[in-house]
């Protein structure tokens, strides 16, 4: 353990009646670090399809993780595992055990984005974002909202956002709970190319501002490298290459390296595709027709 | 451009607005002229004018408030009845799998007789006094909002219930801030036939026997030959429904502000 995070605990074991914050909403960015996940040999199936095969990660606090891989080979699952949504059928999974979080012992702080925003069209946006919360934390949600740059909408209904804003409201209901660890579950999948750049920048400033551990499971290579530490793809439900990024933030899309990187994880993701019959020759050679046609890295 | 445009399209505005009208004047007229110069006996049809002197004249002695009152207490205490017991079974089978378990396919049985159908058997056990008509109202308009309550519960989006209680909405809150608000568009749209079915029902039952309300007015006219009473209880009818889907009209636009398709 390190020195910060065991003076952390010290400070924690204050005298008792010392007043403690009970909504997340009050604690400063800088004591609510991320959590630490690590997950050893997750097993997943649905009937007889096993999903999840033994699948171990590692998830340092603080990090922004990404995860790639092909439609169907158990991304959402194992977000769902993570996010409490659905149990393992093996494995062991642990959330926040590295933590040093003093006002957060009994239950980490987990929130899930989904791919559709999943906002109430009966409610204002203001109170899509309080879901859940008394009436005392209607400025914490304002803040949330201020956070994401919409304000101004507070009062609207959903159904009169856009896409992209309604994505935005989204994470701001996530982030009015001070997450400690945010799953990501394609968030951007719907919105424009211009929109993702948007959101990117918003995503990072956040991550960056409130120190949360980020997990986020995406489509788009691209999306991947410009915003993670480390890009994990999953193969045959476990991690088949796991890349860490030593890029420097902000970055640079058109840059060598960060080309590169893109390079590396996607022929890696497409290799799978090979494997199918019927599919392209090599994947360099998917690389350049994808190239040629101008299309983005999207797998 | 656009200001030479402009008395075009006053003009335009002008016809879409008077154009619907044109019909039925000129039908009104027609009418007018028909039974004026005797081409149309007055036993088949009266004078537009005579229906509406003779409206007045109901006015006037106070028997039309008297029966519209009658039939309009009739036609809401059956909604009443039926409509909040559907929506009560409905919520309940809606909510509660046992419950559905043990009542739905009965009642899904027992929605396939007609209620005019029940008439016979509806005089026989009421006889032909208010019960008979409260009842076959009730009827009627029970299984659309049993129908409908319990779809829109069952179709409430499961990802937004689990969203919900990922942010930690249970019980009645869960119920109240998600499942209520989602299933509630079909309610209303239950609600709304249940009240075009409510009129159909009323008029049957009050045209069978009474001795009150716009049934028994139009039946009582006919006896006498008067054509006109009888056309202006049709006319209340129509009235009363109309007014009955507008307000219906307008507690989906309130209810459900939120909905892009109310706005
Ligand atoms: N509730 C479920 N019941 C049965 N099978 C399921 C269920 N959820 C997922 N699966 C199966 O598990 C596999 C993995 O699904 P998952 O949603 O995790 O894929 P994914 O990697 O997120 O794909 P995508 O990128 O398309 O979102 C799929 O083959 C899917 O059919
Ligand atoms: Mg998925």
């Amino acid at each position: 353990m390190s020195a910060a995070a065991r003076t952390q605990l010290l400070r924690d074991s204050a005298p008792a009646g010392r007043e403690r914050p009970v909504a997340g909403a009050a604690i400063p960015a800088s004591d609510r670090n991320g959590l630490a996940v690590s997950i050893r040999g997750l097993e997943k199936h649905y009937g007889e399809r096993q999903v999840l095969r033994g699948l171990s990660l590692d998830i340092a606090r603080g990090s922004f993780v990404a995860i790639v891989g092909r439609s169907g080979c158990g991304k959402s699952t194992l977000l769902r595992i993570v996010a409490g949504l659905e149990q393992a059928d093996g494995g062991r999974l642990e959330i926040g055990a590295a933590s040093s979080c003093p006002a957060c012992e009994d239950r980490p702080e987990v929130r899930l984005m989904f791919q559709d925003a999943r906002l109430l069209p009966w409610k204002s946006v203001i109170d899509n974002v309080r879901l859940g919360l008394p009436r005392s934390a209607l400025p914490a949600a304002r803040d949330a909202l201020r956070d994401v740059g919409l304000e101004d909408r507070a009062k609207d209904w959903p159904a009169a956002l856009s896409g992209g804003q309604r994505q935005r409201v989204a994470l701001a209901r996530a982030l009015v709970h001070r997450p400690q660890l945010l799953l990501l579950d394609e968030p951007l999948g719907a919105l424009d190319a211009l929109t993702r750049i948007e959101m990117h920048a918003l995503i990072e400033r956040l991550w960056r501002e409130h120190g949360f551990t980020a997990l986020l499971v995406t489509h788009d290579v691209q999306e991947a490298v410009a915003l993670a530490d480390r890009v994990v793809v999953i193969e045959d439900g476990a991690i088949g290459l796991d890349q860490a990024l030593g890029l420097a933030r902000p970055r640079a899309r058109g840059s060598q390296e960060f080309a590169a990187l893109e390079d590396r994880v996607l022929t890696r993701v497409l290799q799978q595709h090979g494997a199918d019959p019927g599919a392209l020759a090599s994947p360099a050679e998917q690389i350049d027709a994808l190239r040629q046609e101008g299309v983005r890295w999207v797998i | 451009m656009s200001a030479s445009r402009l008395p075009y399209q006053s003009w335009h505005r002008l016809g879409a607005n008077t154009l619907p009208w044109l019909l039925p004047l000129l039908i009104l007229g027609a009418w007018e002229y028909a039974a004026r110069s005797g081409l149309l006996s007055t036993r088949v049809l009266p004078e537009p004018w005579a229906v509406v002197k003779a409206a007045w004249h109901l006015v006037q002695t106070g028997e039309m408030w008297a029966n519209l009152k009658v039939s309009a207490g009739r036609a809401f205490a059956g909604l009443a009845i039926g409509g909040g017991l559907g929506l009560l079974l409905g919520l309940l089978t809606g909510l509660f799998v046992p419950a559905q378990v043990a009542l739905d396919t009965t009642l899904q049985m027992l929605r396939n007789i007609p209620p005019l159908a029940m008439i016979p058997l509806v005089i026989l056990w009421f006889g032909i006094d208010e019960g008979a008509k409260l009842f076959l109202v009730a009827l009627g308009v029970f299984f659309p909002l049993y129908l409908n309550t319990f779809h829109g519960i069952r179709t409430v989006d499961r990802n937004l219930i689990e969203m919900a209680r990922s942010y930690g909405l249970s019980g009645w809150r869960l119920y109240r801030d998600v499942i209520l608000p989602g299933a509630l568009p079909s309610i209303l749209v239950g609600l709304r036939f249940s009240l075009g079915l409510m009129w159909v029902l009323l008029i049957v039952a009050e045209t069978i026997s009474s001795s009150s309300g716009i049934g028994y007015m139009t039946m009582n006219a006919r006896e006498f030959l008067q054509t006109d009473v009888v056309l202006v209880g049709i006319l209340l009818y129509a009235l009363l429904g109309k007014i009955a889907d507008v307000a219906a009209k307008g507690l989906e636009r309130v209810c459900l502000r939120w909905h892009p398709s109310y706005t």
